[in-house]
């Protein structure tokens, strides 16, 4: 994995996704800011909704996005888009300032615990989101979304990233 | 909801969720193997090795072709792209996401003014 901290940004940060077992799901990615900055635009509603789904990549806007980023808080999100609107919803389980969040996706029955963690290597971020679902199935369903809505739109953005030469 | 097909995925998964399976799958990434070498490679019984073949031929990761005494095991064509395909599909979700999220970052260093000190 790669977790080297580059300070001319010669390579720049890598997103890396790996299926640590047949029901979790880890994205790793380093963050060019202190935790608690990191930390922040996942726990303020305003920040959080203003990157979790970019409307030009994803197709979707958010209508309404309640957090209470707190352990035992609850969390809803509102999405729109030319199909409809749908929500997400659930607690957070464990929350430790500029360390650590966990919740629930409580929207669906499969649903995963989600664990994001931030930690500190020496003035940048190294986050883990891990997702961990109740089998196998709803892993591969929820991989499914992700590849079923996506491909266009994503493919827009490489084309779009590649141009700009990033 | 869309509902799609997903049992081949099901048993590709399932097929991966052993250790010694996702050893074969990496060994035939490399060349093509008989099962007889496979069992020797990972200590195993011809019979063991067998039934770990089998599982994954059926879901689609490995084919297998007899000639004479020898079945030669090969890496399968369906089920690893369709999930490496998921797989991908989903970084890009979240490198997108997290292009987003570096932009906003940004800003929030120039307004908390608590850039590294190097700048």
């Amino acid at each position: 994995m790669d977790q080297q901290v580059s300070n001319q940004g010669a390579e720049p940060n890598r997103t890396a996704v790996e299926r640590k077992s047949d029901k979790e799901l880890v994205v790793t990615r380093t963050f060019d800011a202190p935790p608690h900055l990191v930390f922040r635009a996942w726990s303020e509603p305003e920040l959080f909704r203003r990157w979790w789904m970019p409307k030009s990549v994803t197709g979707v806007s958010i209508l309404s996005c309640e957090m209470d980023v707190r352990t035992g808080g609850k969390y809803r999100l509102e999405f729109g888009s030319p199909g409809g609107s749908m929500a997400f919803y659930g607690k957070y389980l464990d929350v430790v300032p500029d360390e650590r969040i966990v919740w629930t996706n409580d929207e669906d029955e499969e649903g995963a615990v989600t664990t994001v963690t931030f930690a500190d290597q020496g003035g940048k971020t190294l986050l883990t989101f891990h997702e961990l679902y109740p089998s196998a199935e709803a892993l591969e369903e929820a991989l499914q979304g992700s590849a079923a809505g996506l491909p266009e739109q994503l493919d827009q953005l490489d084309q779009l990233l590649a141009g700009v030469g990033a | 909801m869309v509902q799609y097909c997903s049992a081949s995925l099901d048993s590709s998964f399932a097929a991966l969720s052993d250790a010694t399976r996702r050893g074969v799958i990496e060994q035939l990434g490399r060349s093509d193997a008989s099962i007889t070498a496979l069992a020797d490679k990972f200590h195993m019984t011809l019979t063991g090795m067998k039934k770990h073949v089998s599982v994954l031929e059926r879901a689609g990761l490995v084919t297998t072709e007899k000639v004479g005494r020898v079945r030669t095991c090969r890496l399968g064509q369906g089920g690893l792209e369709a999930e490496a395909e998921w797989i991908e599909a989903h970084r890009k979700l979240f490198e997108a996401r997290f292009e987003a999220l570096d932009a906003l970052i940004n800003e929030m260093k120039q307004e908390e003014g608590d850039g590294p000190a190097s700048k």
